[in-house]
């Protein structure tokens, strides 16, 4: 069964999505699952991206002979991103709790002493 | 060639990454010998760079390539196509030129910190994300893969946070850390989209690969697509206005030294936004349209950076938007290079024999990239003079300091030194390059010198306000405050000797180490794939 284009528009939706909420929301953790959204769906789009119909898995000894593997790169290329997706995602996180720390709030409205 | 020049460009990523994991474990035997080892892996780091570009700028100035792993690394397909498949390190003369001024200022930044940093807590925590800034910005500007570049991205993105947001009890700290923090994965992710779509047109990733793919049958609606992304992601991570916003609290807000480093992180970006236009667009119908999107990019932001300096009465946040100021200035040079390499090679004109002949453009050029070396060496200077101004006096707010030149004559004198040089008044070396860049601009619109110089003079007058703020009038209650002790002075020195140097002879430096850099990204793409897809 094909999927046709399906993946590429549902990962340019997680990407708009994500940006809306980076831009109208106003909570710092709504903002962290902005960045989030844009990541999965460049993370989607990329294994879009890397994925041959019928080709076999990169792996030597499992391919028959003759058969079309896929190139491995842009799977790796994913999994990086995923690892520094999480990275990124702790480190957000991990200020936004010391923002309502120190401010008592995660409104961006009200943190703005950096104005100017 | 000894092994220890063929494997410098690894060993400048290697040497640093291994640094930074191994500073808190040796922090836990004391800070003297932690100081130390930070010490010596940022010395070794440095002399590595300085071997690298000594190397190269002797050696004739021709790209050469890393392999990381075996040694074969073109792979022939079935068609007789050559297709890069290892993980490789490319040098150039711009790679090269832009080493030696992140081992300029990690150098001082982190000598620098010795003196500054003794009484502080966190210490480990604060050389250990220095460590893997400056490896994750080495991998950027040696990198030949965007794989690679990506991570190495990432990693300068993470580091840079973590320095800026390290010290959970300031307040502005952590509103700076989460801004910045947002606004480098945008950029990254940015670039991310790009990448995932330069596979999906041309399926590599090697930069000389795709350049020669890009060359060789024009850039496509999606390749379009991928260098707007590019264009967006790294001039936000630039700080170029108006994608700067997060640029003035990340310098203002990160320890002072750190800040230096961090302007060399952006001079990073900046770097690859050049690598960009240059090697991986370098040929097409779009330079032309490029080159103005730089030169408005710049006019903002020199204009807006000036500006935004002149109303602030922190002194940091003063000096950061003057950092921001100084981007302008090197995307003028380069943009006006690049609009006048459109325009000859539509009329095709050989470049090489324009280059010789020293066309304006080539000058811009040469002006644009000589600024960056000048713009580290004197805003680096100018923090780290901040730096020791704030220890002194306990405060950033120039309405409360003053009379401080009566006891810190040292630093008065290098804050003077570094304020002119980058208002760019002779003989200091702001004013070497920036003159490249006013006489080559000016010849293609009057309009944007005026706007440069005016800026400039803006700038001087920022700078005579920070001065009369924090240096002069009668002694205060901050009077007991005593000069800043030898080893932050030594950085200090060491830096206005570079800016008097590169003031008082720029003949020989643009001849030694800018032109070859210019000439590598002027003369467009080709040497740089022929050394990829040319070789083993």
């Amino acid at each position: 069964m094909s999927v046709g284009n399906f993946p590429f528009v549902i990962a340019a939706l997680l990407v708009a999505f994500g940006l809306y909420a980076l831009l109208f929301k106003r909570n710092l953790i709504k903002m962290v699952i902005g960045i989030s959204l844009v990541e999965t769906g460049v993370n989607l789009f990329l294994v879009m991206v890397g994925y041959r119909s019928g080709g076999a898995a990169p792996i030597y000894t499992y391919a028959t002979a003759g058969e079309r593997m896929v190139l491995p790169t842009p799977q790796a290329l994913t999994l990086t991103s995923i690892v520094i997706g999480l990275a990124t995602t702790a480190l957000l996180l991990s200020f936004a709790v010391f923002v309502h720390r120190h401010y008592g709030t995660l409104d961006v409205r009200k943190i703005k002493e950096l104005r100017g | 060639m000894n092994a220890l020049t063929v494997h410098a460009p690894v060993l400048l990523v290697a040497v640093p990454l291994l640094g930074a994991f191994a500073t808190p474990l040796i922090g836990k035997l004391g800070r003297r010998t932690r100081d130390l080892f930070v010490g010596l892996i940022v010395a070794v780091t440095a002399a590595l760079a300085g071997l690298l570009a000594a190397n190269f700028f002797a050696s004739g100035a021709a790209p050469s390539v890393y392999v990381l792993g075996g040694r074969a690394f073109n792979m022939p397909l079935p068609s007789g196509m050559m297709v890069p498949i290892r993980i490789l390190f490319e040098v150039d003369g711009m790679s090269a030129f832009m080493t030696l001024i992140t081992a300029l200022v990690t150098l001082a930044g982190a000598y620098f910190s010795f003196s500054y940093w003794k009484e502080r807590s966190g210490g480990s925590m604060y050389y250990s994300l220095l460590l893997l800034l400056t490896a994750g910005i080495f991998g950027m500007e040696l990198t030949g893969d965007m794989f690679n570049f990506f991570v190495f991205l990432e990693i300068t993105s993470i580091a840079a946070c973590g320095l800026i947001g390290f010290r959970v009890w300031l307040r502005k700290s952590q509103e700076a850390g989460f801004k910045v923090m947002t606004l480098y994965t945008l950029s990254g992710l940015f670039v991310l989209l790009a990448i995932a779509l330069l596979y999906g047109q041309h399926g590599a990733l090697n930069i000389g690969f795709l350049a020669s793919q890009i060359g060789s049958i024009g850039a496509s609606l999606v390749d379009k697509i991928a260098l707007g992304l590019l264009l967006t992601g790294l001039a936000m991570k630039a700080g170029a206005v108006p994608l700067h916003m997060w640029a003035p609290d990340a310098y203002g807000e990160a320890p002072a030294p750190m800040s230096a480093v961090l302007v060399a992180n952006s001079q990073a970006s900046l770097y690859a936004l050049f690598r960009v236009l240059f090697t991986l667009f370098g040929v097409g119908a779009t330079l032309s349209a490029n080159g103005w999107i730089l030169i408005v990019f710049a006019m903002l932001t020199i204009f807006v950076g000036v500006t935004m300096a002149l109303v602030q009465s922190d002194i940091k946040r003063l000096i950061a938007y003057g950092a921001v100021s100084q981007i302008g200035y090197m995307l003028l040079g380069v943009g006006v290079g690049l609009v006048r390499r459109a325009s000859l090679l539509a009329g095709g004109a050989a470049l090489a024999d324009k280059a010789d002949a020293l066309d304006y453009g080539f000058v811009a050029m040469q002006g644009g990239i000589f600024h960056m070396l000048n713009d580290a060496a004197c805003i680096g200077l100018l923090f780290l003079t901040t730096g020791a101004v704030i220890r002194a006096s306990g405060t950033r707010d120039l309405n409360k300091m003053g009379g401080l030149a009566h006891r810190m004559k040292w630093t008065t004198i290098f804050f003077i030194i570094g304020a002119f040089a980058l208002a760019g008044i002779p003989p200091f070396n702001g004013f070497a390059s920036k003159f490249l860049i006013y006489e080559a601009s000016f010849k293609l619109s009057p309009f944007l010198s005026v706007i440069a110089i005016l800026s400039s003079i803006m700038l001087l007058a920022v700078f005579v306000k920070a001065f009369q703020g924090a240096f002069l009038g009668s002694k205060t209650g901050l009077s007991d405050a005593g000069e800043a002790p030898f080893g932050m002075l030594l950085p200090m020195a060491v830096l206005a000797l570079v800016v008097i140097a590169f003031g008082l002879f720029p003949g020989f430096f643009v001849d030694t180490i800018v032109t070859p850099a210019a000439r590598a990204l002027w003369l467009g793409p080709s040497e740089y794939i022929g050394a990829v897809l040319g070789g083993g």
